[in-house]
């Protein structure tokens, strides 16, 4: 698009495009949160996602996936700005502890701290890749592409990240407090059970 | 010795299930912590970052 065109203002594309990106902040958050320890900080990694992507606007293929797109450069910038505990395979227990610190909304139902605390002690590749696929509803095809790696790797991490999970939540070793074990997972089957009856 | 598949194999298939219901609750529970943060109101700093970047190209037209 000419230069006269763009200082007469935004051009039916770069509306669309700005329509698009604006339906997916709410998702680039909830994914920003997932990555950092505490709101305010997903919220600044989130918007300069979003500062990002419309300055890139021009080399996003319209029609494609932006939502994969948006996450690449939400995941991109995140550990550039992170590089050092990039490959850090294990988040420690002050990590974790300002994790549940950092949601800790009397609102929230506790069950839920419990699941934080759990993908928490994840490998961070473990925990991206089952967040992507279990909560962001992206294919496996779309999380190797996010994530930058094949497709058998992320479905190998998913399933890796699932049955450590559950052992996590079953074991009850993330708790601090010395309440009973595997009572996490009794919440979760029945918090589950009450949900899926609703619908 | 003789393995009793008859007594074996129900067990088997029951804690297939059983871990199945577990799996599928986890990933209730996953998308619920998701979607928590996707429905809360979006903070106006993200609307404004776009509009400054609309001024900052359109504005020294």
């Amino acid at each position: 698009m000419g230069a006269a065109e763009r200082s007469a203002g935004h051009t039916e594309r770069d509306k669309a495009f700005q329509k698009e990106l604006v339906a997916l902040i709410p998702h680039l958050r909830a994914f920003a949160r997932t990555l950092c320890g505490n709101a305010a900080a997903a919220d600044d990694l989130a918007q300069d996602t979003v500062l990002k992507a419309w300055d890139a606007r021009e080399t996003f293929a319209m029609g494609t996936n932006m939502k994969a797109w948006t996450f690449m450069i939400l995941r991109n910038q995140f550990y550039s700005e992170k590089r050092r505990s990039w490959r850090q395979t294990q988040l420690d227990q002050e990590a974790a502890e300002r994790t549940l610190v950092a949601v800790d909304d009397p609102e929230s139902p506790v069950v839920l701290d419990e699941l934080r605390l759990g993908l928490a002690m994840l490998p961070a590749e473990q925990r991206e890749a089952l967040i992507l696929v279990g909560a962001g509803g992206f294919a496996y095809e779309e999380a190797a592409e996010i994530c930058d790696c094949a497709v058998g790797t992320v479905k190998s991490r998913v399933s890796r990240a699932r049955r450590a999970l559950q052992a996590i939540l079953e074991s009850g070793q993330y708790r601090r407090d010395g309440a009973s074990a595997s009572q996490a997972m009794a919440t979760i089957l029945a918090d589950a059970e009450r949900l899926s009856t609703v619908k | 010795m003789m393995i009793d598949r008859s007594v074996k194999r129900p067990r088997n298939s029951a804690n297939l299930d059983e871990t199945r219901l577990r799996q599928q609750a986890i990933g209730v529970k996953l998308r619920q912590m998701f979607d928590e943060v996707v429905n809360e109101p979006v903070p106006d700093e993200f609307l404004d970052i776009l509009r400054r970047a609309d001024d900052r190209e359109t504005g020294n037209g």
